[in-house]
Order: C-alpha cells, then sequence, then structure tokens
C-alpha cells in the first residue's frame, strides 16, 4: 500500500468511526432514557419523531443554541480547555479498537480499526483514559467555585484509585494471551469448549477479572453507583457545575463515549471480540463479525443503563474502601492465580 | 512501513520537552508548573517511542502523566493559588543549586565536544514486538537484585507515609 492510498483509507476510516461513535453517543442517551424511564414505569421521551428516536437532534439543537456563558469568576484559558481535553481523550482511544478481521475491498486489505495493529494498543487505551482525568480536574480547578472543586478533586481520586483495580484485573487477560495487541487476544479467544460454550475469556478462568473490570470500569466512567464526581445531592452537579451549552455538551459526550470504549474492551477482552456464527453468502459473512461485535457492545451498555436504573450511590468511605481494601486484593489475587495456572500447564 | 522525518520529529519532541522544562521552573502560578511538566512528560514518551520502546512510552503515559501528575495536580488545586503568588520566592540552597548546575552544565559540554566517542558504537536495538518480552527478561532475570531493592526502597516509602499521616495505627 504507498503512503498516499495509506493515508486517504485512514482519513475515510477516521471519518466513519467519528460518524458512528458520535451517533452511538448520541442514541445511548436516547436509549438510557428510554430504558430508565420504562424502569420507573414512565415512557421516557415520546414526543420528537416516532418512540421519540429524534430527541437526539432536537437535543444537540438545544445544546448549540443555548446562550454559552462564561462566569466572571472563571480562569479562563482552562476552562475553556477542559471539555475540549475531556472529549478528545475520549474520542481518541477509539483509533485502536478493531471491530472486525481485515476485509478486502477493491483488492486492497484494510484492517477494521484506524490505526495499525500495534503491540501496545492495550497500553494506549490505557494511557488516553488516564489522561482523560485531566478534563475533569481541570475543569473543577479552573471554574474556581466550591462544587466544581470537590467535584474534580473526587473525581482525580476516584480514577486514580481504580484505575490500578482496573489495569490489573486486565493482566489476567494479557497472561493468557502473550500480547498486547487486541487482534491476537481477540484471536486467542476463537474455539468452543465441549462443541458449544465458546472460548471466550469470561468462561476461560477470568469470570473474576471480568466483574473486577465491570466494576473499575463503572468507576471510571463516574456512573452510578459511582458517580460520586457529580452526585447531585451534593455537588449541584459537580464538576460541571459553571457550564453550559455546548461546553457542558462535550463533557456529556466525553462521558458517554467513554462507556462506548469501556464496553468495546469489555467485549475485545473478555467476550470473544467479534467471534460467533458466521453463515450465508460471503456479503453476510464479511458483516457477520461486526454485528456480533456491536451486539455484544449494546449488551454492556444495556448493563450500564440497568445498573444505574437499580442500585443507589456509595458513600465515599465506601466506594475507596471497595476499591482499596477489596477489588485491588481480588485483582492481585487473580493475577498470581491466572499466572500459576498458565505455568503449571506449560 | 520505514519511519517517516525522524529527525524533524525528534527535534519537535526535545524541544517541546525543554520548553516544558524551562516553564516548569519559570512559571508563578503552581499549575501552570503541573502542566508544563505533563507536557515534558509527554514529550518523553514520544521519544522513548522513536527509540523503538513502544512499552516504556506506554508506561510513561499511565504511571507519570497519568498517575503521578494527577496526585501532584491534586494537591496543588487545594493551594490557595492568589496567596502563594503574593508569597516572595525564595531559595536557601542556591549555593548548592549552583554547584549542581555547573557539574551538569560540565558534563553536558564534555558530551558535546567528546561526542559520539563516548558512546557504545553498536546500537542495541530490541525487535519492535519483543519490547515488552525483552524489558521483563531484563528485569527480572538479569537485573532482578536491583529491581527488587529499588521496590523495597518504595515500600519504605509507602509506610514511612502511612506513619507519618495517620496519627494512631
Amino acid at each position: 500500500m504507498s503512503i498516499t492510498t495509506f493515508i486517504i483509507v485512514s482519513l475515510i476510516k477516521t471519518a466513519l468511526a467519528l460518524f458512528v461513535l458520535l451517533t452511538a453517543v448520541a442514541y445511548s442517551v436516547w436509549l438510557e432514557r428510554k430504558v430508565v424511564g420504562r424502569m420507573q414505569n414512565r415512557w421516557g421521551p415520546t414526543r420528537v419523531g416516532p418512540f421519540g428516536l429524534l430527541q437526539p437532534a432536537a437535543d444537540g439543537v438545544k445544546f448549540l443554541l443555548k446562550e454559552d456563558l462564561t462566569p466572571p469568576h472563571v480562569y479562563k484559558p482552562l476552562y475553556i480547555a477542559a471539555p475540549i481535553i475531556a472529549v478528545v481523550f475520549a474520542l481518541t482511544s477509539i483509533a485502536v479498537i478493531p471491530i472486525g478481521n481485515p476485509v478486502t475491498i477493491f483488492g486492497l486489505t484494510i484492517p477494521l480499526q484506524i490505526a495499525p495493529d500495534l503491540n501496545i494498543a492495550l497500553l494506549i487505551i490505557l494511557g488516553v483514559t488516564s489522561l482523560g482525568v485531566y478534563g475533569v480536574a481541570l475543569s473543577g480547578w479552573s471554574s474556581n467555585s466550591k462544587y466544581s472543586l470537590l467535584g474534580g478533586l473526587r473525581a482525580s481520586a476516584q480514577m486514580i484509585s481504580y484505575e490500578i483495580a482496573l489495569g490489573l484485573s486486565l493482566v489476567g487477560v494479557l497472561i493468557m494471551s502473550g500480547s498486547f495487541s487486541l487482534n491476537d487476544i481477540v484471536a486467542a479467544q476463537t474455539g468452543v469448549f465441549w462443541g458449544f460454550i465458546p472460548k471466550w475469556n469470561i468462561f476461560h478462568g477470568q469470570f473474576v477479572a471480568f466483574f473486577i473490570y465491570l466494576m473499575a470500569a463503572y468507576a471510571e466512567t463516574n456512573r452510578i453507583p459511582f458517580d460520586l464526581p457529580e452526585a447531585e445531592t451534593e455537588l449541584v452537579a459537580g464538576y460541571h457545575t459553571e457550564y453550559s451549552a455546548m461546553k457542558f455538551a462535550m463533557f456529556f459526550m466525553a462521558e458517554y463515549a467513554n462507556m462506548v470504549t469501556v464496553g468495546c474492551l469489555a467485549t475485545l477482552l473478555f467476550l470473544g471480540g467479534w467471534s460467533g456464527p458466521v453463515f450465508g453468502p460471503p456479503l453476510l459473512q464479511a458483516l457477520l463479525p461486526v454485528f456480533w461485535f456491536v451486539a455484544k457492545v449494546f449488551v454492556f451498555m444495556f448493563i450500564y443503563i440497568w445498573v444505574r436504573g437499580t442500585l443507589p450511590r456509595f458513600r465515599y468511605d465506601q466506594l475507596m474502601a471497595f476499591g482499596w481494601k477489596f477489588l485491588l486484593p481480588l485483582s492481585i489475587a487473580n493475577v498470581v492465580v491466572t499466572a500459576l495456572i498458565v505455568v503449571l500447564q506449560q | 512501513m520505514q519511519p517517516v522525518a525522524t529527525t524533524f520529529f525528534f527535534y519537535l519532541l526535545a524541544g517541546l520537552a525543554v520548553l516544558g522544562g524551562v516553564l516548569v521552573i519559570t512559571r508563578r502560578n503552581a499549575v501552570h508548573s503541573a502542566l508544563a511538566l505533563i507536557l515534558t512528560l509527554l514529550s518523553l514518551a514520544g521519544l522513548y517511542l522513536m527509540l523503538y520502546a513502544p512499552f516504556v512510552a506506554g508506561v510513561q503515559i499511565i504511571l507519570y502523566a497519568g498517575g503521578i501528575m494527577v496526585l501532584f495536580l491534586f494537591v496543588i488545586m487545594l493551594v490557595s493559588i492568589e496567596k502563594s503568588q503574593k508569597e516572595e520566592q525564595f531559595n536557601k540552597l542556591w549555593l548548592v543549586g549552583l554547584l549542581a548546575a555547573i557539574a551538569l552544565g560540565g558534563l553536558f559540554i564534555g558530551v558535546y565536544v567528546k561526542g559520539k566517542a563516548l558512546f557504545p558504537e553498536a546500537k542495541v536495538v530490541l525487535e519492535e514486538g519483543n519490547n515488552t518480552q525483552g524489558i521483563a527478561d531484563y528485569l527480572y532475570g538479569h537485573y532482578l537484585f536491583t529491581f527488587e531493592i529499588a521496590s523495597l526502597l518504595l515500600l519504605v516509602a509507602i509506610i514511612g507515609a502511612v506513619v507519618m499521616a495517620k496519627k494512631r495505627i
């Protein structure tokens, strides 16, 4: 592949991925409002379009047309930069996520991910998510308001605490596949046990790791039951109290984009990625893996919403105790046991 | 693919790292200094990538830029910036600092004058794909003893911090 074709193909893939991701973000909000509504015996959005399907568009227009307030007491450069930082890092990590095997179009073999298949894809995702904390922390500081500052402080402490458990929960999977490349990790999960149970990592000794990952991911994305940084009852809205219009929407987009990324990562690492039954004519065979991938991510998003509709919020000391005294030792134990079993099997 | 414009990227990243370093010590606002330090750390991560050490680059971003600097910011955010900016900046250790600066400057000049003669001729290049395994082999094989001593040091630091922070254990 020449460098010009490479650039053109990469640009097309980037545009497509961003379009799909942002649409997914918009409709996750719709899905959340709809599902939580039904769980609370309400209808959710119904007015704009059939089943309220055009609600995300209406929300987008509203965000654009609202007055963009900048309170006089803020520190302006960082106040403006913070939401940009948050949304940029949230959208970046999608670049290394593969959604299927490479496809061949017009004689070109194109991998279904933006970045080339790197051996450190997983590290890039972890690094980018850990940099995303700055958006929250800086917005809290630059707003010059006590609620924002407390929200920002809580968010940074919480994210650092749970990042350790999150990272360690992935080590078990890495030991089993022996690679940081997400394609290799998915390839290591093909096949079945006893003819019907898929050989996904969640059924292959990594169930505890999946549980730790799930908990830590909820804390990392500031979702209920760990949404302390924006606890309405105590902090008004937490770190984005002073933000309005599109700047607020950027924090919103960052949160949901992070949820989608975390779901993609869970699918790739624990649920076998795009592996699933493939049959039918060639076109269907090419599309089915992508369908399986999206379906698994959808299930993960649905669990997110389900948990939100079910559980109350933790107290702050409970949050820290849970992260440091329960999840962290459990994840270390998981790493040790996995390593022992892998060594004994060799 | 072959690397493109390596010289350009090296000077860009090195320049950014130096710029960040200068900003760290010249800004009066501590939050700005912390942000400049993040810039330096990220440029260093880029330089590691150029040296075909993707694992080191990833760990640099995750640990330093994403972990330690967040804790720095966490503490700085609680300091009243207006008050600390009005305070007089002083440094009682200027003599030691001067000596250290002269020594380091001399070292740099020496390296610049002697040039490549100081460094080993053959460049050790780990295979790009096996960078992680290579580091693990060295860390847990060849340098195991040093590695354990370093971790013991960190353990002492952790225990010390807990003892100092807690009034009653």
